[in-house]
């Protein structure tokens, strides 16, 4: 159990961050993680020798998030409960609101584009390590990074949806 | 010098710092040409950094109590973690299973022979199996090239596992499972999702060529066949028809043993 330990425990505050970020709920991320940890736990040894732990438990807690956010679209629209910025830890009110903007602006990417982004942007995962992450082939994570970063660029500028990310030829 | 043309990937892999110098160079002295990608790759970046920031103060936070990995290792040593449903259910299954079913044993129906024996058997070994958290196989993924070899022996014929990776499963491993006909092999796979399914493989002295067969157990549903005098059964609780590609993809993979 030690080695399970000391391979899952450095892990914990960026699962943390991970659920909160797709959820934005802090209990309901929590739970999320709980349960992902649990289900890890329980799972450690029949994790492949070979694969990579951070990736295969990024996976386990994405498909939890997956679940809950399928529920939660059942039930009706998501409403945010609480805010990412803590009290006790007060920024600056500029970057505050900033960062509440951002993050409001990633709520409205489709899922698919959301996940991709955080993992590559935030959580530092390889494109190999998100793509197995997300059970999907690296072309996929590239092509939603791209979309995803695009979209959420347009929606900081206030720009409407203009036309798609040109195609780019090296000219010479 | 490379002519490789710059790709909207190689962009993003600036933007995350995963370019090799080399590659990064030439990326850097096509933006510096290109004024208006140079902007939207800035964006990107800056875009980045505040993803990291407004999301750094959750990383930051204390972690709580009820994600305290040494308590949630605990939590699942504690024996009394068996609920009292699951234990009850035990108790009726085994009464059940010494009385009633021993009473019924012979009278209601013949001992089944064949494919429809290798089923119940596949059936009973998912019952048994799947759902062990500790230990559900003996023999896991990481040693398959023992475990083909060691089925192998005991079949005392070349066992093949089926590659489902195309149908989103991967071998966990396997064990040895007794029937009334012989030792069989029990191979379990999952998904990403914690689904399982089991494939019972042994020898057939009935029913050595034979088309499959669907039995429906309600929750649990079994494909099972044979091909050359070797019988499968897969067991999954999925619908019948998503189970029923996966055991034509197995039926199809074994063909070519």
């Amino acid at each position: 159990m030690t080695d399970t330990v000391q391979s899952l425990e450095p892990m914990i505050p960026a699962l943390r961050r991970y659920a909160r970020a797709l959820l934005r709920d802090r209990s309901a991320a929590d739970d999320l993680v709980q349960d992902g940890l649990e289900r890890a736990l329980s799972r450690w040894h029949l994790r492949r020798a070979e694969g990579n732990a951070r990736a295969w438990v990024f996976a386990i807690l994405h498909n939890l998030a997956i679940n809950r956010l399928r529920q939660g679209a059942r039930r009706g629209p998501h409403l945010p409960l609480e805010e990412v910025a803590e009290p006790g830890m007060p920024p600056v009110q500029d970057d505050a609101l900033r960062h509440r903007d951002l993050l409001r602006a990633l709520d409205t990417l489709p899922e698919d584009q959301r996940s991709v982004l955080l993992l590559v942007s935030v959580e530092d995962l390889s494109y190999a390590e998100a793509a197995a992450a997300l059970g999907v082939p690296v072309g996929t994570v590239m092509s939603r990074l791209a979309r995803g970063r695009e979209r959420l660029r347009q929606a900081m500028e206030g720009e409407a949806a203009s036309a798609e990310v040109p195609h780019l030829r090296r000219v010479k | 010098m490379s002519q490789r043309p710059i790709t909207e990937d190689d962009l993003h892999a600036l933007v995350d710092g995963l370019l090799d110098s080399s590659r990064q160079a030439e990326v850097d002295a096509y933006l510096a040409e290109q004024p208006a990608v140079a902007a939207r790759v800035d964006a990107y970046r800056r875009q980045r950094a505040a993803l990291r920031e407004a999301l750094a103060p959750v990383a930051a936070e204390p972690v709580p109590p009820e994600l305290n990995l040494a308590r949630l290792i605990e939590a699942r040593r504690r024996p009394g973690r068996v609920p009292w449903q699951m234990a009850a259910a035990v108790v009726l299954a085994l009464g059940l299973g010494g009385s009633g079913g021993w009473w019924l044993h012979g009278r209601m129906s013949p001992a089944p022979a064949g494919i429809a024996a290798l089923a119940q058997q596949a059936a009973e070994s998912y019952a048994a199996f799947v759902p062990d958290r500790e230990r559900p196989v003996e023999l896991h993924a990481a040693d398959s090239a023992t475990l083909v070899r060691w089925a192998s022996t005991r079949l005392g014929r070349q066992v093949k596992v089926p590659d489902l990776s195309g149908q989103g499963y991967r071998l966990m491993g396997g064990r040895l499972v007794p029937t009334t006909q012989g030792a069989a092999v029990m191979f379990m796979f999952d998904d990403d999702r914690g689904s399982r399914l089991v494939l019972l493989t042994r020898p057939m002295a009935v029913d050595r060529d034979t088309p499959m067969a669907h039995r429906d157990d309600g929750t649990v549903q079994a494909f099972t066949w044979a091909t050359e005098g070797n019988g499968y059964s897969l067991v999954g609780s999925l619908p019948p028809a998503t189970l029923h590609p996966i055991a034509d993809e197995v039926r199809q993979q074994m063909r070519r043993v």
